[in-house]
């Protein structure tokens, strides 16, 4: 139950609305710190909205997010925080610094390189004209431009930004061998098959060094063959990085199998949030994959106790 | 206040016009999503058709009533700039339809230095003046002065009303209509549901052109004098008139197309007639930063 | 009007038509010729013109109708019939391709053609003719080649879409202008002679700084509706120097001392040392000025492929395209897209702007006349056409563009066809705008489409086919 003793990433009363409808209601949910977490339900339950909100593409329209990368998250620290009007409270003022972080109130590109929060999409959305590698090179963007000196040291081709580059081509060749794509490197990253693009989306937002990767519908479309690479990756990346995994995922023998941590959605409520085993055994979560009839519903719920 | 009401007046008269050139553009970036830029020197040519036009029946075929003569002059002028407006969609876009996104652009462009080079070259680079007609004007006493309506403003006010009101029934009420609407929304599922798509664009464009025309023909006898280079600024306003309504909207082109009319009018009658084009431009700009849909188009939400 | 196209080409085997189906191409040029006629009344057929009581009436033109109805009849009947039987024995069966080593060399023996040129021209067309060549031509083209490269990093890398470049151009003629004609006579006048070379990084910072004013309030906007505002902003300017009259002398200009070589005129009426007796070189005054004009512009120009060719293996490079590609994707990695845009909008602008300062210091007047919106579509299109972001194809585009225009005004000898009444010069622009639909059509993505990466894993990596790369949203 790491998701209680050690936050990464709290989420409070959620709320999402697009005009009329409500895509998330008054969600609330942890993420552990080295967990992989799995964020389930069924197809419009607004799950990528959440992922939305996490990483500052939408504002939510009520709802707290807090994220830790010093400790866990602290409560009383979160709302201290808050009352200040500040954004975030870090150790020092590198970007990048361990600190306290309100989501709800950053900017996108700051979620990405402030608290440290990477993600994916259900869509993916590679630099398709530009090199595998380069599409690595980009994902490091803030450590390289600081060593640029924002481009005019760089100009003059300052040996501090030659290092830089060259410890940016050390991560990326590490990214590509495990995802098996060195010999594709120089390759345009629109080329690549369907299952490689969905892992090399993957080690781009790995090439950021973050504390929360957000992942969403990694194992889509991918053949059985993918599914496995794509297993080995996550655990890669759990067993041997300091980022915690947020995930969302249809497969459920993928849920099951890698995830520490599972939360269900069901038309933007939570219906469930516990251990794989736990949640598998949960009827409502039973009732709203399955589909079950209405009256059977009332059954469930009654048996339940709601 | 009379000169309120008065400036009022040609303010409406001017955004007419606008208004009604504003439809071509609104209706074309619903339905292909750009800006056809050509559009502003249709009705340049369109208002060169109509004096030429007017020229050959008042001194050469003999037709001595004015209002006879404006009314084959509007006819024929429509059939006249439907058919540039359509041969430009068949020559300049449609082979590009579906490519690289600036090329149409690029052509569009190309297609507007070309129109208004060619009737730089066909027409000369001279000011036409064009015969005064329809002159007499109305007086309405007002206050301690008075309002005038010239029966050219009179009649630019009926023309649009009974135009738009027609062109309104097409769209609501055709097949046309529900053809356009629904290449508006998916142009791949309406051709699957077997609209033509094709056709359905080239009639957008014909629609278009028909409506500059009867814009260039009320330029040409409310200024009373044209120049090839008439197309590009009033196209530009005419464009701002369709943004600043929401571009798609119809109802929006045309209340733009005023309000930008009035802009323009009040600009010059209390501010600086100088600055009236920098005010035309401002308002682009401020509209397209501050309310990037309009007053009437619907919001465009980026999609994660 | 393609319904009655002349069937299938024999090389498409799949139905192989015994014959020209001649009826069908007769029809199709018909057709063609019908709608000819339709646009030609009334606007060819009648020329208005001015009577001896000023009053206008018409002249008919039927001549020129039958001409070009039975020009595009005969030219829609000659493309279906080539198009039906091919052409293999005009057009050169192999098709223009370049090994990858030539590729790598053409840059190197563009730039050594761009240095030898003016005297190349020298050579062949002597003291007289040259200057034409060496300013009319080549500093020209040099002047557009600048500007094309300064809106590439813009449009080409950035993917942001600016039809209002011309008013970076004119802050930065007006920059000079408006200093070395009045704030350094006014202050300083011993400055006087270094005035071009002074105004050269002002004018460069203003324009950057105007890059910025103006980038922030169309952050948001996206594709065409970015353009239109950029447009808005492009003819703003332009009317404000019209119309601030006090200032910028309106619709009359402004006289700009003559560009100077570091203080020593090229030429002088009241009997200075010019910079050809001080170097006791042969030769006019004016081809003196021309060569240094045409090595000025050559070495700005080249300061800008060389920034951008090192902004490109930058991460502020990297950003742009990337952003170009997909800019939700950027601001997921932190990426402060505002910022990466600003940054594109200045350094273009500034390059607009050193541009429009070398402009004004050639003309030795600058007037609104030579910023209005047709030099920012002129210069979009040569990028475009260029392939955006290829530095050599823009080069390439460049010259096709300005020096096909500039060689239409060369045109003269159609007098002696249609007579001397006829201006070839009028038809310049005509024959311009069609070409940018024909090229458009001919060549969507431009002549390079490819993209070369930044950065390989080893050695070289090949160029990136068109096909994958983006052309922005934004
Ligand atoms: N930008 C948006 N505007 C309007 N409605 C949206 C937007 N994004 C998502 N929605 C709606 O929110 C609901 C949840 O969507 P989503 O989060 O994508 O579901 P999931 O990822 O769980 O399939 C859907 O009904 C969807 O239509
Ligand atoms: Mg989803």
């Amino acid at each position: 139950m790491r998701w209680v003793r050690d936050p990464l990433l709290v989420v409070e009363g959620l709320t999402m609305r697009f005009g009329g409808l409500t895509a998330v209601r008054d969600l609330s949910f942890s993420v552990g710190r080295g967990d992989i977490t799995a964020l389930i339900g069924p197809n419009g339950a607004g799950k990528t909205t959440v992922f939305n909100c996490i990483t500052g593409f939408y504002k939510p329209t009520s709802g707290l997010m807090a994220l830790s990368t010093g400790g866990p998250v602290r409560l009383d620290e979160v709302a201290a925080l808050a009352s200040t009007g500040h954004r975030y409270k870090c150790v020092d003022d590198q970007i990048g610094a361990d600190g306290v972080f309100l989501l709800e109130r950053m900017p996108d590109f700051e979620i990405a390189r402030r608290a440290r929060v990477a993600r994916t999409f259900q869509n993916i959305r590679l630099f398709s004209g530009m090199t595998v590698l380069e599409n690595l090179i980009v994902a490091q963007h803030t450590p390289l431009m600081r060593a640029s000196g924002w481009t005019i040291k760089g100009l003059f081709g300052a040996p501090q930004y030659r290092q830089a580059e060259a410890a940016a081509m050390k991560r990326a060749r590490y990214w590509l061998e495990h995802i098996e794509l060195t010999h594709r490197a120089d390759d345009a990253a629109g080329s690549l098959p369907y299952g490689d693009q969905r892992r090399l989306e993957i080690a781009r937002a790995m090439c950021t060094d973050p504390v929360l990767l957000c992942l969403d519908e990694p194992a889509a479309g991918l053949n059985p063959r993918e599914s496995l690479e794509l297993n080995t990756l996550l655990r890669t990346i759990r067993d041997h990085h300091a980022t915690s995994i947020l995930l969302i995922e249809h497969d459920m023998s993928v849920v099951m199998e890698i995830s520490d941590h599972v939360v269900v959605l069901e038309y933007g409520l939570r219906i469930s949030d516990g251990t794989p085993e736990s949640v598998r055994n949960d009827p409502k979560v039973i009732a709203a994959y399955l589909g079950v009839d209405d009256d059977e519903v009332a059954q469930v719920e009654a048996e339940v106790g709601l | 206040m009379e000169y309120f009401v008065q400036q009022l007046i040609n303010g409406l008269t001017l955004g007419s016009i606008y208004g009604l050139i504003a439809i071509g553009y609104t209706m074309v970036f619903g339905i292909i999503g750009m800006v056809n830029f050509a559009h502003g020197d249709v009705f340049m040519i369109s208002a060169f058709i109509a004096l030429i036009l007017l020229i050959l029946l008042t001194q050469f075929l003999g037709v001595t009533s004015i209002g006879l003569a404006l009314l084959i002059v509007l006819v024929a002028g429509m059939f006249l700039t439907a058919l540039w407006s359509w041969v430009i969609e068949r020559i300049a876009y449609r082979p590009l339809a579906g490519s690289f996104r600036l090329a149409p652009l690029i052509s569009a462009i190309g297609m507007a230095i070309f129109l208004l080079n060619f009737v730089q070259v066909t027409q000369g680079p001279r000011n036409k003046a064009s015969p005064s007609i329809l002159n007499n004007v109305m007086t309405i006493p007002m206050g301690n002065g008075s309002v005038t309506i010239s029966e050219r403003q009179a009649l630019i006010f009926i023309v649009t009303a009974i135009l738009l009101l027609a062109f309104w029934a097409i769209v609501q009420k055709t097949k046309l209509g529900r053809a356009q609407r629904a290449c508006e929304q998916d142009r791949r599922m309406a051709a699957l549901l077997g609209i033509n798509v094709d056709r359905t664009i080239s009639l957008t464009f014909v629609i278009g052109g028909a409506l500059a025309s009867v814009a260039g023909l009320m330029f040409m006898s409310y200024y009373g004098v044209v120049s090839f280079s008439d197309g590009f600024t009033p196209g530009v306003k005419a464009f701002t008139a369709a943004v600043l309504g929401g571009i798609g909207s119809l109802p929006g082109a045309v209340i733009g197309g005023l309000l930008i009319g009035l802009i323009e009018t009040m600009w010059s009658a209390y501010f600086s007639i100088d600055y009236k084009d920098v005010a035309a431009f401002s308002i682009l700009a401020i509209v397209l930063i501050f309310m990037p849909s309009g007053l009437l188009g619907r919001p465009d939400v980026e999609k994660v | 009007m393609d319904t009655t196209d002349g069937g299938t080409p024999v090389s498409d085997g799949a139905l192989p038509s015994p014959r020209f189906p001649i009826e069908d191409a007769l029809r199709s040029a018909g057709l063609w010729a019908l709608v000819t006629l339709g646009l030609c009344f009334p606007i060819v057929a009648f020329e208005t013109l001015q009577d001896f009581s000023n009053r206008l009436t018409i002249e008919a033109r039927p001549l020129l109708v039958l001409f070009a109805v039975a020009a595009v009849f005969a030219g829609r009947l000659g493309w279906l019939a080539v198009r039906y039987h091919g052409l293999p024995q005009l057009l050169p069966a192999t098709r223009f391709e370049l090994t990858p080593e030539r590729k790598k060399q053409l840059p190197r023996i563009g730039l050594a053609a761009l240095l030898i040129f003016p005297f190349f021209a020298l050579l062949l067309t002597g003291q007289g003719g040259a200057v034409k060549w060496i300013d009319n031509f080549g500093v020209q083209i040099l002047i557009y080649v600048m500007l094309a490269w300064g809106l590439n990093i813009v449009v080409g890398l950035a993917g942001l879409l600016d039809l209002g470049y011309v008013a970076f151009y004119a802050v930065g003629a007006y920059a000079y202008a408006l200093i070395a004609t009045y704030v350094i006579p006014a202050t300083v006048p011993g400055l006087g002679p270094w005035a071009f070379w002074i105004c050269l990084p002002i004018a460069g910072i203003l324009a950057a700084f105007w890059g910025i004013l103006l980038g922030f309030p169309v952050l948001r906007l996206r594709g065409d509706y970015l353009a239109i505002v950029t447009l808005a902003f492009g003819e703003i300017i332009r009317l404000v120097l019209i119309n601030w009259v006090e200032v910028t002398n309106g619709n009359a200009g402004i006289r700009t001392p003559y560009i100077t070589f570091f203080g020593l005129p090229f030429s002088s009426r009241t009997g200075e040392t010019t910079f050809g007796d001080v170097f006791a070189l042969p030769g006019s005054p004016a081809v003196h000025r021309s060569m240094f004009l045409y090595y000025t512009i050559l070495a700005l120009a080249l300061l800008v492929a060389v920034a951008t060719q090192r902004l490109r293996r930058l991460p502020i490079g990297r950003a742009w395209e990337a952003m170009r590609e997909d800019e939700i994707a950027c601001r997921s990695l932190g990426i402060n897209t505002v910022n990466t845009k600003l940054t594109a909008f200045a350094i273009g602008a500034m390059f607009g702007g050193l541009a429009g300062a070398f402009f004004g210091a050639r003309q030795g007047f600058v007037n609104p006349r030579s910023f209005e919106f047709m030099e920012s579509a002129t210069i979009l299109a040569i990028v475009v056409l260029g392939g955006m972001g290829s530095l050599v194809g823009v080069a390439i585009a460049a010259v096709a563009v300005i020096g096909g225009i500039e060689l239409l005004r060369e045109l003269s000898f159609l007098k002696q066809i249609f007579g001397p009444e006829f201006d070839p010069g009028q038809y310049r622009m005509l024959i311009f705008g069609l070409a940018m639909v024909l090229m458009m059509i001919w060549r969507p993505r431009g002549l390079v489409g490819a993209r070369q990466p930044t950065i390989a894993l080893d050695g070289n990596a090949k160029a990136i086919s068109a096909s994958h790369v983006k052309e922005g949203h934004g």
